[in-house]
């Protein structure tokens, strides 16, 4: 008792000399009625609940945790609680791994689950030590749609209730799918590339000049071949690169998409390439691809809904495709002989969209501002 | 147990964090794995479970579980628990020990003993407010209760509540004799300028008693070392560093002072073998962590990224308990000169010790920013404390001023 006093007024001072308090590290992941998730605890606060060092030589090993994981599991998963729509959801645990974290070794167990009543929110009641360690804590990991939220829990706060946004698959694909539209309306880059390629469509080039074709089902089927080709290289691409396989500079991508607009539209004014337009359409396309990844990117992919995201993006970029060459394609067929069509739209717009587009070239290689696209 | 073999698996642990992804994600870090082997030991418990301590500690968890109202048995767990916290540097033993006081914990006007030992375990986690009031409450039923008086001194220390620590001093003074109220006054007139007269004061009652615990003297004699470095005597300080590090405990407090006087005397190879096996606690792997940093040594920087994760996780704790060793660590290891002003600043609205005052005088320097060293400098003024450093980075700021 006499030492105590004293040596109280050293204890004071180094009350801050502490190492990390005990935590748990809990992940779940909600999506419908299904649960899933991860927690790490530490052996040492373990070993102080349930007791793990069997053979009492103050080393925890691989196989006493092992022998203890029926109890881990029961122990803890008696103090989780999740509620959805005033329903419990039963949570099992499916696998059982360990970790090093800063401040020593954690088993981490999986498990799964599921809730009788999908809702809009989820309750969850966490108690693991709250009995014997009032200090411990919870840091929780909330995953929901793609969106992640963090929770404390402690005694104090134990019970806590998370608002979940019902975001349906359906939801999230016709989100990707309107981003993938509204992409190609304000990427001018790829609009004008598509524009270059298609105006010479409704003509042939014959004995060195542009003659008006004569029938649709060719001008049609030229223009079917190039949209295809386009679509199906920049899907590759678009894929390779959403899926990181793939990753090249930006600036690299974006100089060489505006190198592709011009030389598309100067072809048309000095043709070297008549035939196979296509091929270059599809050439052309593996670099616009990339140029669409970066869009999906920033946006943000769901790792839980990476396919449903990246389809949805696909097709709202085709759509979108598809609603410029149907607005262009009859109004082309049908100007085609025209003095207006001939020259100034073919010719004249092949010039304008190629020094345009050799200004962004300049902009975006050597990072200048010319004009704003 | 074998702390050099925890301190290689630790370093090794960390070394897999310098590797696995930076993000400090709540799941901590990236790769959970399945061991190959069954004899893979993954933890050293610091209490075996056949210690003498260890078995104490159980049957009285057992008396307490059979009668958890049973106070005077919830008071000695606690007890044992805080002095295991104190030893093992691991606040969990906190978090047991106020377990064991659950039925007094949310009482208004808990038992005496009840109330001091909740004080105690207070002020622990920093509840200052919290502590100084149960303290207040338990003098005021009880003016003879010394360990009452002497927490609220440390408590009104660590504040810098001078002429309320010395009330404090003088109100044990008429309980307690010799060396504990000495000890007391010697404290507080050692930070408040007086660091001569603190010294033979303190000095000589402790060469009066002859039957002092190794944890007492490890006490008095850290403070005569850090008396005689504000004294300018920094011979005399180390004879009482390497006095204090000979006795036969464990005393954190300590080795942090003991390593700080090493590292500021520019000799940090000689830190190194003192804190080699104290790579769990946090304070002083900071300093092991700024020696290996002055050496150039290649454990540094697995050091440094295990300080930022222990820092990182604190955070999302919601913790502010290192804020001065997090301040340290921005200023020397990381160079985040505003954030450790930041840190260092709120810091200070909660404790104003001399390393407290340091570590805000240092970043505001570093900011050239005399401004937001005031707090410090205001109490540098008013408490006339005397250490050589701390006023020669004083001065340096208050040059800095237009």
């Amino acid at each position: 008792m006499k030492a105590l006093i004293a040596v109280s007024l050293a204890l004071a001072a180094s009350s801050a000399l502490a190492h990390k308090p005990s935590d748990s590290y809990l992940a779940i992941s909600v999506e419908g009625t299904a649960v899933s998730g991860q927690w790490d605890i530490a052996l040492r606060d373990l070993d102080f609940a349930i007791g793990l060092d069997d053979d009492g030589d103050g080393n925890i090993t691989w196989g006493e945790v092992k022998a203890h994981h029926a109890g881990i599991a029961a122990y803890s998963l008696a103090r989780l609680k999740l509620r959805s729509g005033g329903a419990d959801c039963p949570l099992h645990a499916t696998a059982f791994l360990a970790d090093d974290h800063s401040d020593g070794a954690y088993s981490v167990m999986r498990f799964e689950g599921a809730c009788k009543i999908e809702s809009h929110a989820i309750e969850i009641s966490y108690s693991l030590f709250a009995d014997i360690d009032p200090q411990h804590k919870g840091l929780l990991r909330l995953e929901h749609g793609g969106g992640t939220r963090t929770g404390i829990f402690s005694p104090e706060r134990a019970r806590q209730s998370f608002e979940l946004e019902r975001i349906s698959a359906l939801t999230q694909f016709f989100d990707y799918a309107r981003e993938g539209v509204w992409h190609i309306w304000i990427g001018f880059d790829h609009i004008l590339f598509l524009l270059s390629l298609l105006l010479p469509a409704v003509l042939v080039f014959a004995g060195g000049r542009w003659a008006a074709v004569e029938r649709f089902p060719p001008a049609f089927w030229d223009v079917f071949k190039i949209v295809t080709s386009f679509t199906v290289a920049h899907s590759i691409t678009l894929s390779l690169a959403a899926l990181g396989v793939i990753s090249l500079p930006s600036r690299l991508v974006e100089s060489a998409i505006a190198t592709s607009v011009v030389l598309a539209a100067l072809n048309n004014v000095f043709p070297l390439v008549h035939g196979r337009r296509w091929v270059v359409a599809f050439f052309f396309g593996l670099v616009h691809g990339f140029g669409f990844a970066s869009v999906l990117r920033d946006l943000g992919l769901p790792q839980n809904a990476l396919l449903i995201a990246l389809v949805g993006f696909n097709l709202g970029v085709e759509v979108g495709q598809l609603a410029i060459v149907s607005a262009f394609l009859p109004a082309a067929y049908w100007l085609r002989a025209t003095w207006l069509y001939r020259r100034l739209v073919f010719i004249g717009g092949s010039l304008a969209i190629s020094s345009v587009a050799g200004i962004w070239f300049v902009e975006r290689a050597f990072n200048m501002k010319i004009i704003t696209p | 147990m074998s702390t050099i073999r925890t301190y290689i698996i630790g370093t090794v642990t960390d070394w897999l964090r310098v590797f696995a992804l930076a993000s400090v994600a709540i799941t901590g870090h990236a790769a959970p794995y399945v061991p190959k082997e069954d004899s893979l030991v993954l933890e050293h418990l610091p209490v075996r479970p056949n210690d003498p301590v260890a078995r104490e500690l159980r049957q009285l968890r057992a008396e307490l579980t059979a009668n958890p109202r049973k106070r005077s048995t919830a008071i000695r767990l606690a007890e044992r628990y805080f002095s295991l916290a104190n030893s093992e540097g691991d606040p969990r033993y906190v978090g047991y020990a106020q377990a064991a006081l659950k039925p007094w914990w949310d009482l208004t006007a808990p038992p005496l003993d009840a109330l001091v030992m909740r004080a105690i375990l207070k002020q622990y986690s920093h509840d200052f407010s919290g502590a100084r009031q149960d303290l207040a409450a338990a003098t005021h039923e009880d003016p003879g209760n010394a360990r009452a008086w002497s927490w609220r001194a440390a408590i009104d220390m660590v504040q810098a509540n001078y002429e309320q620590a010395r009330k404090d001093c003088l109100a044990l003074r008429d309980i307690e004799s010799d060396l504990y109220a000495v000890g007391c006054l010697a404290y507080l007139d050692g930070t408040t300028g007086k660091a001569a007269t603190a010294y033979s004061a303190l000095s000589e009652a402790f060469a009066r008693g002859d039957d002092n615990s190794p944890e007492l003297k490890v006490w008095v004699l850290t403070r005569l070392a850090e008396m005689s470095l504000r004294m300018g005597n920094t011979k005399q300080a180390e004879e009482h560093f390497r006095a204090a590090y000979f006795e036969p405990i464990n005393d954190q407090f300590l080795l942090a002072a003991y390593a700080d006087f090493l590292l500021d005397q520019g000799r940090p190879d000689e830190v190194m073998p003192l804190l080699v096996d104290w790579f769990r606690s946090d304070i002083l792997l900071l300093r092991l962590a700024l020696a290996e940093k002055a050496l150039k040594a290649p454990k540094a920087a697995e050091h440094i990224e295990a300080l930022r994760s222990r820092f990182d996780a604190a955070a999302l704790r919601g913790d502010k308990l290192h804020q001065q060793e997090e301040a340290r660590f921005n200023l020397y290891l990381l160079g985040s000169k505003e954030k450790a002003l930041a840190l260092a600043q709120e810091n200070w609205k909660l404790q104003r010790e001399p390393r407290d005052a340091r570590i805000l005088l240092e970043t505001a320097l570093a900011m050239n920013s005399p401004a937001a060293a005031k707090d410090a400098l205001d109490w540098l003024e008013r408490s006339g404390h005397e250490d050589p450093g701390l006023r020669k980075t004083a001065q340096q700021l208050k040059v800095l001023k237009p």
